[in-house]
C-alpha cells in the first residue's frame, strides 16, 4: 500500500482540500439563503402564498329598497348575473378576446379598452366586462370553462326602477363609480367597478342604501380554477328607505305635467315632506342600472331639453309675478302696502320710462293687486321699497339661497341687491332697475323648490321648512347631521310676520283662483277646496311678447298653489318652461291638489262608508252650481280643504277640466282663462331692456274670443 | 482480475446516501404531480432509478482505464450526435434538444457531460500534472468549447453551462498556474461582457431570464413569475414545512414544473427548513465522500475522473438550489438525484458508476 503513495501519481492533496472548503462555503451560502427565506421571512411569504391561492370573490350587497310614504315599493332589486374577467399571469387573454367578444356580444375594441383601463389595477382584481348577461351568454361562459378559464360570473342584485321615468329625478340612478369619485375621500369606501348612487336619493342617501359587500374566499390553482372554499363573509344588505313621496300624488303630478318641459313639486309645508317631485323630460333610470350605452348617454347629454337636469331644484329662472308675494311681504311688513293705492292705467311711468301692465286695472289696493296681479301696483311698491329692502325680505324667505333639500346639486338662484351687483358686476345699482324686480323679472332667478318653500312659508305664517324626501327619523342621527352639512341651505326657520301681512297675502292668493274680474287663475278654481296661489308668466331673455307655446322665446309659466289658504297642508309649484301663461300652470297645480284632496277624502273614515266616490276628474255635472260658490270663511281650518258636506255628493269639481269637457259649453268660458281680458300692446322699444319689461302673472291671452274687451 | 473485484470495495455508504435522496425525490415527485397531468411520474422515476442502478453497476465493472482509452472516440460520437440533434431533433418548446430512438427520447447533451469528464481526465492525466502551457490550456478549452457551442445553439444554455465546471476542474487540478488563471478569468469576463452588450450572442429572453433573479418583482408576471412563485414556495415552508402533499404553491400549480427543475422548492415548501437542511446535508456528505474517493484513487486519471463528477454535481446543485432561492438566474438545470427526468437520472448514476469504478480499483495497479 505504501509504495503506491507516490507523489507523482496523486493529485495535490491541498487542491482537493481547497475544493472541499469551497463546497462547504457554497453550502453555507445556500443554507443562509434558506434560513433567510424559511426562518426569517416565513411569515411574509406565507401571506403571499395565501394571496396566491385564495381569491376573494365579492358577494355584492343588495342596495336598500325605496318605499313611498305609505310603504309601497318604489325601487326594487332583481337578481342578475355579471361577467368578470380574472387576469392570470400564466394565461394571457389577448388571444381569447375575439372569442369573448363574440360570445358575449361585445365590441372588441371596447373590450380591449376596458382591459386597458384596468391595467394599473391589482392583478387579482376581477375586471367587470359585461353586466346583466343573458342566459345564452351564461351558457356560453359555462360551455367555454376550459378554453376561457378567465371568465367568471358573479350574482348580484340590480336596481329595478319604476317604468317611464316615474319620479326619476327624485330617485336618481346608480352607476359605476367614476374615476373622479374614487379620487374623492368621501368615496374612499369604493373600489373601481363598484356601483354607487349617481343622482337623486340614490346619491344623497348612498351610504344608507349601499350596505356592506361580503366576500367569499375561494381557493384556486394558478389557472384561477376553483379547487375549494375557505370561508365566507356574508354581505350586509343596505337599509331600506321610506321616502316622503306619495305614489298617488306623484302620479297625479307626472300626469299633470305631461309632455311639457318643467317641474312640479308637491310639499307638505308643515313638515317640508315632499309628496311629489317631477321634472320633465325625465329619463329611464333602468338604463343606468346596467351600464348605459355610449349612444344612449350621448343622447341624454345632448338633448336640448336636458332630461338629466332636475328642473325642480336646478332650473334657475325669473319667478315672474309669483315674486309679487314676496313684494307684498316686504311692503306690508314695512307698513307701506297697507295704505298704498295705485291707479293702474295699463302701466305707469317710473324713472322716465313707461312700464306696461296687462290691463287697465284702475284704482286698486294690495287686496286686489295680488289676485289681479297688477304690475303697476308692484312697480310702485318696488320703487317705494328700494332694492335692498326687497332683497332683505327675499333673503329671509330663502330667495337666492339653497333650500337644503336632500338632493344633490341644488342651485341657489339669484336675489339681486346693490351689494350683489357690486360684487358680481362691479357696478352701481341703478334705482330704475328695481322696477322690473318688483314683478319678478330683471336679475331675480329662483328654483321651483325655492319658490315653493318661500310662498308656502308665507302662507304658514312665516314658518319656513327644509324640504326633504326622507324624514330625519329614517336615518341615524350622525348621518342626518352629515347630510345637512353636505346639502346646506336655509333649512327650517321662522320669519316673523305681522298677522295683518299673513292674512292679507293669503286672502289675496285665495282670490287668485276665485272667479273675479282679472283674477289670474280663476280658471283653476276648485269647488269645495280652499285653493290659493299665485301665477307667474316670466318673460325670457329676448323673449319680448312672443306667445307661441313651447317656443324658445315664450315666457315661462309658473304657479304656486296651496290648500287651504292659511297653514296649508299641501303646496304645489308648477313650472312649465315656455309654457306661456301662469294660468295654465295653475290648472296643473289644481289637478295635483285635487288628487291630494280626493285621497284624503278616501282615507277619512266617514267617506270610506259612503258608496262609490266619483273619480276626481270626471265630475262635470253640478259644476254649474258649484262654480261661483266661494268657499266659506271657515276654510281656514285645515280639515276644511275638503268640500262641504253638501257638495261632497257632487264630487270634486275642477274648472281646469271643463275646457275639455264637451258638457261645459258656456260661451264665456271658451278657451282657457276666458275671463281674462287680453290687451294687445305692441312691443315697446323704449323698455328698460327686454327682461325689464313687465309680464304679469295674469294670463295675457291673445284675442280671446268674445270675452275680450267687452268684459272690461 | 475481474473476479478479484468484489463489491466489497463498492462504496456502499455513498450508494446509501444517494438512494436516500432518490427516495425523497420519488416521494416529492409523487406529491408534486398528484393533481397534475404528470401524475404517475414518481413511478417512472423509480424505473429510471432502477435503470440507473443497473447501468451504474455495469459501468463499474468496466475498468476506467479502458474508458479513458475510448475517450476520443466517444467524443467524436458526441459531436456527431449533437450535430444530428440540430438536424433531426424533436423540437420541444422552441429548442431542439431531443433525439427520438423508437420509444425513447433522449438528450445527447446529457451524455456529452459524461464523455467530457472522461476526456478531460484523459487529457490532463496525459499531461502529467506538470505546469500547463498556453497551448495545453487552449486545446482543453477548444475540446470543451466545441460541444458547448453546439449545445448553446440548440438552444440550451443551462446544459451547456454544466460543461464549464468540467473544464475548470480539469484546469485547476491539471496544474494551471494562478497567473494563467487570472489572465483567463479577465479575458473571459471581457468576452462575456462584450457578448452581453452586443445583444447578438444571447437572445433577449435568455438575457431576461438571467437577470430577472436580481429583481423578480420588477416583472412579477413575466420572466420573474417563476422565480417569485419559487421564493413564495420556499419561504412559506417555514421551519417545519406545510407537510407532505400540503404545499399550496406546489399543489395549486403555482410553482412551475415542481417535479423537475423546481423540485427543491416543492420539497422545501412541504418539508420546511428542516427538510431542506437535511437534503443539503446529504448533498454535502455525498460530495465529501466523492472527494475522499478522489483522494484514495489509485492514480491521477482516477482522481481526475472523480473530481470531474464532483465538479458537475457541485455545479448543478449550487445553480439549481441557488435558482430556487433566488441567488441564481433561472436556468434549466435539474437538481441531480432529485429532479424528475430520465436523462438526468441516468447521467447521474453513470457518473456515480465511474466513481465506483475508480474506487473499486483503488488497490489495483
Amino acid at each position: 500500500m505504501a509504495e503506491r503513495v507516490n507523489r507523482e501519481e496523486k493529485l495535490p492533496a491541498l487542491k482537493l482540500t481547497l475544493v472541499q472548503y469551497g463546497i462547504l462555503l457554497m453550502m453555507l451560502v445556500l443554507l443562509a439563503g434558506l434560513w433567510r427565506l424559511q426562518v426569517l421571512g416565513a411569515d411574509s411569504w406565507k401571506v403571499l402564498a395565501e394571496q396566491n391561492r385564495i381569491r376573494k370573490v365579492p358577494i355584492l350587497a343588495p342596495r336598500g329598497k325605496l318605499f313611498d310614504r305609505e310603504g309601497r315599493l318604489l325601487v326594487d332589486n332583481y337578481p342578475s348575473v355579471s361577467c368578470f374577467l380574472v387576469r392570470d399571469p400564466s394565461h394571457p387573454v389577448d388571444t381569447d378576446l375575439p372569442l369573448i367578444a363574440r360570445g358575449l356580444d361585445l365590441d372588441l375594441d371596447q373590450l380591449r379598452a376596458t382591459l386597458r383601463r384596468y391595467r394599473g389595477a391589482a392583478a387579482f382584481q376581477p375586471i367587470p366586462i359585461k353586466q346583466d348577461i343573458t342566459p345564452d351568454e351564461q351558457a356560453f361562459i359555462a360551455a367555454h370553462r376550459n378554453e376561457l378559464p378567465e371568465l367568471e360570473t358573479i350574482d348580484e342584485e340590480r336596481r329595478l326602477y319604476p317604468r317611464d321615468g316615474f319620479a326619476s329625478h327624485a330617485i336618481g340612478y346608480v352607476g359605476e363609480v367614476s374615476e373622479d369619485m374614487l379620487n374623492d375621500p368621501r368615496y374612499a369606501y369604493y373600489e373601481p367597478g363598484d356601483v354607487v348612487g349617481r343622482a337623486g336619493i340614490e346619491q344623497s342617501y348612498d351610504e344608507i342604501l349601499r350596505g356592506q359587500d361580503g366576500s367569499m374566499d375561494v381557493i384556486v390553482d394558478s389557472h384561477g380554477r376553483e379547487v375549494g372554499r375557505a370561508g365566507i363573509q356574508p354581505a350586509t344588505p343596505g337599509h331600506d328607505l321610506k321616502l316622503t313621496l306619495d305614489i298617488d300624488i306623484q302620479r297625479a303630478a307626472e300626469e299633470a305635467l305631461g309632455t311639457a318641459n318643467g317641474a312640479i313639486i308637491a310639499m307638505d309645508p308643515r313638515t317640508g315632506q315632499i309628496l311629489a317631485l317631477v321634472s320633465h323630460p325625465n329619463f329611464d333610470p333602468n338604463a343606468f342600472a346596467v351600464r348605459i350605452g355610449r349612444a344612449e348617454w350621448d343622447a341624454l347629454i345632448s338633448d336640448p331639453n336636458h332630461p338629466l337636469m332636475n328642473k325642480a331644484i336646478q332650473d334657475q329662472l325669473a319667478p315672474g309675478s309669483t315674486f309679487k308675494v314676496i313684494m307684498s311681504v316686504a311692503g306690508l311688513q314695512q307698513g307701506i302696502a297697507q295704505n298704498l293705492k295705485v291707479n293702474c292705467a295699463g302701466g305707469g311711468n317710473f324713472y322716465g320710462h313707461f312700464f306696461h301692465c296687462d290691463h287697465h286695472h284702475g284704482l286698486l289696493s294690495i287686496h286686489e293687486a295680488i289676485p289681479e296681479s297688477c304690475d303697476t301696483y308692484f312697480y310702485q311698491l318696488a320703487s317705494m321699497l328700494g332694492i335692498d329692502t326687497i332683497a332683505k325680505y327675499a333673503h329671509e324667505l330663502g330667495i337666492g339661497v339653497k333650500t337644503g333639500i336632500d338632493l344633490p346639486n341644488e342651485m341657489a338662484g339669484v336675489m339681486p341687491s346693490t351689494e350683489w351687483k357690486m360684487k358680481t358686476y362691479h357696478e352701481k345699482w341703478y334705482a330704475g332697475e328695481v322696477i322690473s324686480v318688483g314683478i319678478g323679472q330683471g336679475a331675480v332667478a329662483v328654483t321651483p323648490i325655492q319658490l315653493l318653500r318661500a310662498l308656502s312659508g308665507v302662507a304658514s305664517d312665516g314658518h319656513m321648512v327644509r324640504p326633504h324626501l326622507v324624514d330625519a327619523d329614517q336615518v341615524p342621527a350622525d348621518f342626518e347631521r352629515a347630510l345637512l352639512d353636505t346639502y346646506p341651505g336655509s333649512g327650517t326657520t321662522d320669519v316673523p310676520l305681522n298677522p295683518d301681512t299673513w292674512m292679507t297675502i293669503t286672502d289675496g292668493m285665495a282670490g287668485t283662483t276665485q272667479p273675479g274680474l282679472y283674477h289670474t287663475a280663476e280658471g283653476a278654481h276648485l269647488v269645495g277646496i280652499d285653493f290659493a296661489g299665485k301665477t307667474g308668466t316670466a318673460q325670457v331673455v329676448g323673449g319680448g311678447d312672443t306667445h307661441n307655446r313651447g317656443g324658445a322665446k315664450t315666457p315661462n309659466a309658473w304657479f304656486v298653489g296651496m290648500a287651504p289658504r292659511r297653514n296649508p297642508e299641501i303646496a304645489v309649484v308648477v313650472l312649465q318652461e315656455h309654457g306661456d301663461w301662469g294660468s295654465g300652470s295653475a290648472k296643473l297645480a289644481a289637478q295635483v291638489i285635487t288628487a291630494y284632496v280626493n285621497k284624503q277624502r278616501r282615507l277619512s273614515n266617514n267617506l270610506a262608508a259612503s258608496p262609490v266616490q266619483p273619480p276626481a276628474h270626471t265630475a262635470a255635472n253640478g259644476q254649474q252650481s258649484a262654480n261661483r260658490v266661494a268657499p266659506p270663511a271657515a276654510t281656514v281650518q285645515m280639515a276644511a280643504i275638503w268640500s262641504q258636506p253638501a257638495l261632497r255628493a257632487a264630487g270634486p269639481t275642477q274648472h281646469a277640466r271643463k275646457t275639455t269637457d264637451p258638457a261645459a259649453t258656456a260661451p264665456e268660458r271658451l278657451g282657457v282663462g276666458g275671463y281674462e281680458i287680453a290687451l294687445n300692446h305692441p312691443d315697446d322699444p323704449k323698455r328698460l331692456g327686454t327682461q325689464a319689461h313687465s309680464s304679469t302673472g295674469s294670463s295675457r291671452r291673445q284675442p280671446a274670443p268674445t270675452a275680450g274687451r267687452g268684459a272690461r | 482480475m475481474q473476479k478479484a473485484l468484489g463489491y466489497r470495495d463498492f462504496d456502499w455508504p455513498l450508494l446509501g446516501m444517494v438512494l436516500a435522496l432518490c427516495v425523497l425525490s420519488v416521494f416529492e415527485i409523487y406529491s408534486a404531480t398528484m393533481h397534475t397531468k404528470y401524475i404517475g411520474f414518481h413511478v417512472k422515476q423509480t424505473y429510471w432509478i432502477g435503470g440507473g442502478l443497473v447501468l451504474m453497476f455495469l459501468l463499474a465493472r468496466v475498468d476506467y482505464h479502458r474508458l479513458l482509452d475510448f475517450a476520443y472516440w466517444a467524443y467524436g460520437v458526441c459531436l456527431v450526435s449533437l450535430v444530428a440533434v440540430r438536424l433531426v431533433g424533436t423540437r420541444v418548446m422552441g429548442a431542439r434538444r431531443w433525439i427520438r430512438l423508437g420509444p425513447i427520447h433522449f438528450q445527447p447533451s446529457e451524455w456529452v457531460k459524461l464523455v467530457l469528464i472522461v476526456l478531460m481526465a484523459h487529457y490532463f492525466a496525459n499531461l502529467g500534472c506538470r505546469r500547463l502551457t498556453w497551448p495545453d490550456i487552449f486545446k482543453a478549452i477548444a475540446l470543451v468549447g466545441l460541444p458547448m457551442l453546439l449545445v448553446v445553439s440548440q438552444p440550451d444554455l443551462g446544459t451547456a453551462l454544466t460543461y464549464f465546471p468540467i473544464l475548470v476542474a480539469g484546469l485547476f487540478l491539471g496544474g494551471i498556474h494562478w497567473r494563467q488563471a487570472l489572465l483567463l478569468v479577465t479575458v473571459s469576463v471581457v468576452v462575456v461582457a462584450g457578448a452581453w452588450s452586443s445583444g447578438k450572442a444571447i437572445k433577449p429572453y435568455q438575457k431576461a431570464r438571467l437577470t430577472s433573479f436580481l429583481n423578480p418583482d420588477a416583472d412579477p408576471r413575466g420572466t420573474g413569475y417563476h422565480l417569485r412563485q419559487s421564493l413564495i414556495a420556499v419561504g412559506s415552508g417555514g421551519i417545519w414545512g406545510q407537510g407532505a402533499e400540503k404545499g399550496t404553491q406546489t399543489q395549486g400549480d403555482f410553482l412551475p414544473i415542481p417535479h423537475a427543475d423546481f423540485i427543491f422548492a416543492a420539497f422545501s415548501e412541504e418539508h420546511g427548513f428542516v427538510g431542506a437542511f437535511l437534503v443539503l446535508l446529504l448533498y454535502f456528505a455525498i460530495l465529501m465522500r466523492l472527494i475522499q474517493n478522489a483522494q484514495t484513487a489509485a492514480d491521477i486519471p482516477g482522481s481526475l475522473l472523480v473530481m470531474g463528477v464532483v465538479a458537475v454535481l457541485t455545479f448543478q446543485i449550487m445553480v439549481n438550489i441557488g435558482m430556487v432561492i433566488g441567488f441564481m438566474p433561472v436556468t434549466g438545470i435539474p437538481l441531480p438525484l432529485m429532479s424528475y427526468g430520465g436523462s438526468s437520472v441516468l447521467f447521474t448514476f453513470l457518473a456515480l458508476g465511474v466513481v465506483m469504478n475508480v474506487r473499486m480499483r483503488r488497490f489495483v495497479n
